[in-house]
C-alpha cells in the first residue's frame, strides 16, 4: 500500500576532510555531523506529501533513506508495519534530473520498469500507454539529450509509473524547467495523483506548489533538521490560495517560517 | 571555389608543402642522395619495393604483430578495468602495483622478453600487449568509477541483477570513453611494434627499416617511414569510424 510511519530517525554524516585543531594541536579527523535528529512522521495511503525546506537542510537525504539508498544512523522507516531497508521496485525515485539512462530510448527506458513481463503483445501495450499518458507519442524513439527539459520528466514519471509502484518519491521534480511546463507538469502530476491514488513524497522549493498539490505539507528546518511542520491540507483540487483565505494564511506562514517575512 | 569535403582539401596541401619542402631540402642541403634522399627516388624505391612483395609482407608482419597484442591487451584489461572500477578493495590492491609497472616503458622489457619468449613473433605480441594494457586497463577504470551514481541508484531501484547492471549501465556508460582509450591505444601499439621488430625478428616494418640502414639503403629507410606512416593513419581513420557507430556515440551526439 504505501502507509508509511518514521520513528526517532537520526542520520549522520562523518565529514573526513574538516581538519580541526584543538588547543593541543592534535588534528581530528572525523567529525560526525548531525543532519535529521529526531524525525517522527507518518503518511496514510495514497497521501501526496509535500516537503518544504531551506537549501542543504536534509529533505533530500530524507528521502534517499525512505527510498533505501541510504541507511539511518539511528530510528526506522516502516512500510505497512515492515521496515525498509533497501531499494525496490515498491518505490521509485524520480531524480532532479538525468534519471533517464541517457544511452537509452524513451521506449527502453520505459521498458525497464516492464522487462519482465512475458507476454509481449501486452507488454508493448502497457509501454504505449503509459507513453500516451505522458504525451510522449512520437518520441518513443528518440534518446533523452534530443527531448525538451520538461518532456525528460515525463518520460521519467512514466517510467516510475509503468512499475505500478506503491509509493512514487520525487525529488525536486520541477526544478530547472520554464515557467509553463511547471505549471503543466504541476497539472498533471496532480491530475495522476487523483487517478492512481499512490503515495507521493515530493520534495520542493516551491511554497505554492506544496499547497496547491499537497495532502499534506511538512516543513523541515535548522541544523539538524528536525519537523517544523506537519499539517494536513484538506482542501478540494483545484486549489487557489489566493481565493482560499485558510489557504493564504497558511502560506503567510509558511514563508515567514522559511525565513520571509513578507509574502508577495 | 567549393568542395564537397574541405578537410581533404587541407590535408592534400598539407602533405603537398612537406613534400616541396623535403624535394628543396634533399636538393639544396649538400647531402648526397645516399644520405638524404628526395622525395622522387623514394618513390621509386616505394613502387620498387611494392612490386616486389617485400612491403606488403613486412606490413602484413606488423600488422599481424599490433594485432594480436592489441586484442590480448583488450580481452585483458577492459574486464580487469571493469573489475577494478567497480570494487574498491581490489582496486585499492591492484592501483599501486598498475601504477609501478605503467611507467616503465615497453622498450625496457627488450632484455626479457627476449630471454623469456626466444626469437620470433611471440616478444614482439607482448611488448604491444604491454604497451597498451595499461592504457587500456587505467582507462577502463577511471571510466567505470566516473558513471554518474545516479544510475547504479536506477539500477537497484528497478531491482537489477549483477549481469543486467553490467550489461545495461556499466558497458553502455564506459564505452565512449573506452573508444577513445582504444583510439589513444592503438597509435602507441603501432609506434612500439616498430621498435620491437628491431631487435627480435627477421620480418616486419622495423625490420624492413634496421635491415636496409645495415644495407645503407636511405630510401627504403624512408618508404619503410612512409609506408609507417600512412598504416598508422588508417589505424586511426578506423578507430574514428567506430567512434561514430551510434551505440558508442551517445555522449557525444548533438548534447545540450
Amino acid at each position: 500500500m504505501g502507509h508509511i510511519v518514521i520513528n526517532n530517525l537520526n542520520k549522520e554524516f562523518v565529514e573526513r576532510r574538516q581538519i580541526q585543531r584543538n588547543k593541543s594541536g592534535a588534528a581530528h579527523f572525523d567529525q560526525t555531523i548531525p543532519v535529521l535528529d529526531d524525525i517522527n512522521l507518518e503518511f496514510q495511503p495514497g497521501e501526496m506529501v509535500c516537503v518544504l525546506g531551506p537549501s542543504g537542510c536534509g529533505k533530500s537525504t530524507l528521502m534517499r533513506i525512505i527510498a533505501g539508498f541510504d541507511r539511518p544512523s539511528s530510528g526506522q522507516v516502516l512500510q505497512d508495519g515492515k521496515e525498509l531497508t533497501s531499494p525496490s521496485p515498491d518505490n521509485i525515485f524520480v531524480y532532479q534530473h538525468n534519471g533517464l539512462l541517457p544511452w537509452m530510448t524513451v521506449w527502453q527506458n520505459i521498458e525497464l520498469g516492464v522487462r519482465h513481463t512475458e507476454d509481449l503483445t501486452q507488454k508493448e501495450e502497457t509501454i504505449q500507454e503509459y507513453i500516451d499518458m505522458v504525451e510522449l507519442e512520437g518520441f518513443e524513439n528518440h534518446y533523452p539529450h534530443q527531448l525538451s527539459g520538461g518532456m525528460q520528466r515525463r518520460a521519467e514519471l512514466a517510467r516510475a509509473l509503468v512499475v505500478n509502484p506503491e509509493m512514487l518519491i520525487m525529488d525536486e521534480p520541477f526544478s530547472g524547467l520554464d515557467f509553463l511546463t511547471h505549471m503543466k507538469m504541476r497539472e498533471e502530476v496532480v491530475n495522476m495523483h487523483l487517478f492512481l491514488g499512490k503515495t507521493i513524497l515530493m520534495v520542493t522549493h516551491n511554497i505554492d506548489d506544496a499547497l496547491i498539490m499537497g495532502d499534506r505539507v511538512v516543513i523541515l528546518g535548522d541544523r539538524p533538521a528536525r519537523v517544523k511542520l506537519d499539517r494536513k491540507l484538506d482542501f478540494p483540487h483545484p486549489r487557489d490560495p489566493k481565493t482560499a483565505p485558510e489557504l493564504q494564511e497558511l502560506r503567510e506562514e509558511i514563508f515567514f517560517m522559511l525565513g520571509v517575512s513578507y509574502a508577495v | 571555389m567549393k568542395f564537397k569535403n574541405p578537410a581533404l582539401v587541407y590535408a592534400a596541401f598539407a602533405f603537398l608543402i612537406s613534400l616541396l619542402v623535403w624535394e628543396l631540402t634533399a636538393r639544396f642541403s649538400g647531402w648526397s642522395a645516399q644520405v638524404f634522399p628526395g622525395p622522387g627516388p623514394v618513390l621509386i624505391s616505394l613502387i620498387e619495393l611494392t612490386a616486389n612483395g617485400t612491403l606488403i609482407k613486412h606490413s602484413v608482419a606488423s600488422l599481424f604483430r599490433v594485432t594480436a597484442g592489441f586484442y590480448l591487451a583488450m580481452v585483458l584489461g577492459i574486464p580487469l578495468g571493469m573489475l577494478l572500477g567497480r570494487n574498491t578493495p581490489l582496486r585499492l590492491l591492484g592501483n599501486p602495483l598498475i601504477h609501478f609497472l605503467r611507467p616503465i616503458s615497453p622498450l625496457a622489457w627488450i632484455p626479457l622478453s627476449m630471454l623469456w619468449f626466444g626469437i620470433g613473433d611471440l616478444p614482439a605480441v607482448f611488448l604491444i600487449f604491454l604497451s597498451s594494457f595499461f592504457p587500456l586497463l587505467v582507462a577502463t577504470t577511471i571510466a567505470v568509477r566516473s558513471i554518474n551514481p545516479i544510475y547504479f541508484q536506477v539500477a537497484t531501484n528497478f531491482n537489477f541483477s549483477r549481469f543486467e547492471t553490467f550489461s545495461k549501465i556499466m558497458v553502455p556508460a564506459t564505452i565512449p570513453s573506452i573508444v577513445t582509450a582504444l583510439r589513444l591505444s592503438i597509435t602507441i601499439a603501432w609506434l612500439v611494434v616498430v621498435a620491437a621488430e628491431m631487435i627480435a625478428v627477421q620480418s616486419g616494418l622495423g625490420y624492413l627499416i634496421l635491415d636496409s640502414r645495415n644495407a645503407l639503403r636511405m630510401d627504403y629507410v624512408m618508404v619503410g617511414m612512409v609506408v609507417i606512416g600512412v598504416i598508422g593513419l588508417l589505424l586511426d581513420y578506423i578507430m574514428q569510424q567506430l567512434m561514430k557507430i551510434e551505440s558508442t556515440a551517445w555522449g557525444t551526439l548533438g548534447s545540450k
